[in-house]
């Protein structure tokens, strides 16, 4: 038996750092990193409120299992990209790069 | 206070310690292990809810390989050392945000779920994989497709252009 709070309280602190990293970092890489942190405190909470609903088809367990998959492509593509950018630009900082601002 | 809370509290403290080393890190290798951590404590969380398999492949696609990507891009790019050359000038903004998002949804969650419990009973993947193959079979094609298209975009990207 677990308090379900206790397990939301640490996903929502895992969300809270994720959003924390996105925003106060300037490498494109640890903004990636912190991108998965908050994709990993919303599995936490698919897998919990399954285990709480006691759900027979496994919704949440399999959807959490499509977002690792969805992470993963992400991850590949945004990592293609941030290699692209720092051969063209020599720099992985997201504020350097200024290409398309208007 | 029950042993599986007990658990599960440690293994919570421990993915949160994680967590905040990785976004206050001022070495980029360094962050990537503290990644580790806590997906590490995470898929522990997971085997603790009993969804071992959700658990497994948390360690095997995100311990296993996302992590090794982050790492080869960390050794393609330079990356510097130092917090002024890894983080803006908006942290205090960017704390701020994320105490007031870690607070509200505190409040929110503890207010509509206080009292909730969940019961441990054993999952088993043979459960999931017939729910996987049957309930949601039309998604996982989906999944699969976008993998496939993601693969391809990701070898486009990342390959030398030869005029």
């Amino acid at each position: 038996m677990i308090r379900l709070p206790l397990v939301l309280l640490f996903s929502a602190f895992l969300f809270s750092a994720g959003v924390y990293g996105v925003l106060a970092r300037r490498n494109a890489v640890l903004v990636l990193m912190s991108i998965e942190l908050m994709l990993n405190a919303v599995n936490v909470n698919l897998v919990a409120f399954s285990r709480y609903l006691k759900d027979v088809a496994l919704g949440g367990e399999i959807f959490a299992l499509f977002v690792i998959t969805v992470a993963a492509a992400e991850v590949g593509i945004g990592l293609a990209i941030v290699i692209l950018i720092y051969r063209n630009r020599e720099t992985v900082n997201v504020d350097e790069v200024n290409l398309l601002r208007w | 206070m029950t042993t599986p809370e007990l658990v599960f509290s440690v293994l919570a403290l421990i993915g949160a310690g994680g967590a905040v080393l990785l976004v206050t890190a001022k070495n980029v290798v360094h962050a990537a292990l503290y990644l580790v951590v806590t997906l590490a404590a995470v898929a522990a969380v997971y085997l603790v809810l009993t969804s071992e398999f959700v658990a497994w492949t948390q360690v095997l696609i995100y311990v296993g390989a996302i992590v090794v990507l982050l790492l080869f891009s960390l050794m393609l790019t330079r990356a510097p050392i130092g917090r002024e050359a890894l983080d803006n000038q908006q942290r205090g903004i960017a704390a701020l945000v994320g105490a007031a998002i870690l607070g509200g949804l505190a409040y929110l969650l503890n207010d509509a779920f206080r009292g909730a419990r969940i019961e441990l009973e054993p999952t088993f993947t043979a459960d999931v994989g017939e729910q996987m193959f049957s309930t949601y079979v039309l998604p996982f094609e989906v999944v699969s497709f976008l993998l496939l298209a993601a693969l391809i975009g990701a070898i486009v990207l990342a390959r030398k252009e030869d005029a």
